[in-house]
């Protein structure tokens, strides 16, 4: 039975979209640890499906300011990513390479951003590459397009999209622990149904 | 200082003076609020998606769209004692937050569109709008006043 929504999804579904968040996460985790130069370990990762004001609620509320990163996903499987990176977790790169943190969060300098496009270029290329070793596909992402403004308006992109297919979105909820210290990593997934479909035929729980 | 009313994504209401409507980061959705100002009752709807018409998935929610939301906005407010005949508009986001192409390309430029559109089918007069480009709007619509506030994360606030 194919899925028309992210509704449908049940709990081996979830199972399997949390061992690409786990196995994303560690491939995340080691290229973080080489870039920064810093053990990094993971914290198992949950999957959830949330709702618009779960997800903005969990995020700190429509008018924080994140830092929110968009990948476009094409080849076997297509969709967008988009990653959220809260003030804490950029104050803290800027910390560990350049020795201060972000001075303000809404304007960004040329330095800041392309620190973070990078570590956001990691980020999304470890998870994909876990689904694409896991299933054979063949998938390419763009560079990721960066933005930072209130979450709640970044959150209208994978909303929008979404709104196609159900109200929930699907969320990656991977913590990290950088030199002992814990991120909370925010990675949303908005795969097209008809992929998400493929990958659980590939992976043999098509339902 | 009257009341602050929250309208939720893909949601709308209506306020009278003294109180006053909010929506929160607008991204490419369009804040549309409408204003009686003889009676001083103000009304707005939280659009996402530009019109019912072209949903391909059915219809679940009406107030998602800007031709069913918009119709549905008016209709409770006449309900609520404004006059259907004498509405002025103020609109609000409608942005880009990422430049990329995707199925949806410019969902907030379509989304203006529509509600222009829709807008002009009930011959309600757009007065003020705040619209387009790449950053989020958190929109306040007073009915004591009709004055539209308009909050953005690295612009401060404006008032239309």
């Amino acid at each position: 039975m194919a899925i028309k929504n992210v509704e449908q999804l049940q709990a081996m579904h979830l199972d399997v979209l949390k061992e690409i968040g786990n196995i994303g996460s560690g491939n995340a985790a080691s290229s973080l640890s080489t870039f920064l130069q810093c053990p990094t370990d993971i914290v198992v990762p949950i999957v959830r499906l949330l709702n618009f004001d779960e997800t903005v609620n969990f995020l700190g509320g429509p008018e924080n300011i994140t830092i929110g990163m968009l990948v476009n996903i094409v080849g076997d499987i297509n969709g967008m990513m988009l990653y959220i990176i809260e003030e804490e977790f950029a104050s803290q790169l800027t910390s560990m390479l350049f020795g201060s943190g972000i001075e303000d969060l809404a304007n960004l300098n040329e330095m800041e951003r392309s620190l973070i496009a990078e570590v956001g270029n990691i980020m999304s290329a470890s998870y994909i590459n876990a689904i694409a070793s896991l299933t054979g596909m063949t998938i390419d992402i763009s560079v990721p397009v960066l933005t930072t403004d209130m979450v709640g308006a970044i959150l209208n992109v994978p909303v929008v999209e979404f709104a196609q297919v159900g109200d929930k979105v699907l969320f990656i909820d991977d913590g990290f622990t950088i030199g002992g210290k814990e991120i909370k990593s925010n990675m949303i997934l908005i795969p097209e149904m008809e992929s998400l479909n493929t990958l659980f035929t590939r992976l043999g729980v098509s339902g | 200082m009257g009341n602050m009313v929250t309208v939720g994504i893909a949601d709308l209401n209506v306020a009278k003076a003294p109180d006053s409507l909010v929506t929160y980061a607008l991204g490419s959705c369009v804040g549309v609020c409408l204003y009686d100002k003889d009676k001083k009752i103000a009304g707005m709807v939280h659009v996402m998606l530009p019109l019912s018409t072209e949903a391909t998935n059915g219809v679940d929610n009406k107030r998602r769209y800007a031709d069913t939301g918009i119709k549905e906005l008016v209709e409770l407010m006449t309900r609520n004692g404004a006059s259907k005949f004498g509405l002025t508009a103020k609109i609000a986001g409608g942005a880009q937050m990422f430049k990329v192409a995707s199925s949806t390309f410019n969902i907030g430029e379509r989304n203006v569109a529509a509600v222009k559109k829709v807008l002009a089918s009930y011959n309600i007069r757009i007065i003020a709008e705040d619209t387009g480009l790449d950053y989020g709007r958190t929109q306040y619509f007073h009915a004591d006043t009709g004055t539209m506030e308009i909050r953005a994360a690295a612009k401060g606030t404006k008032t239309f």
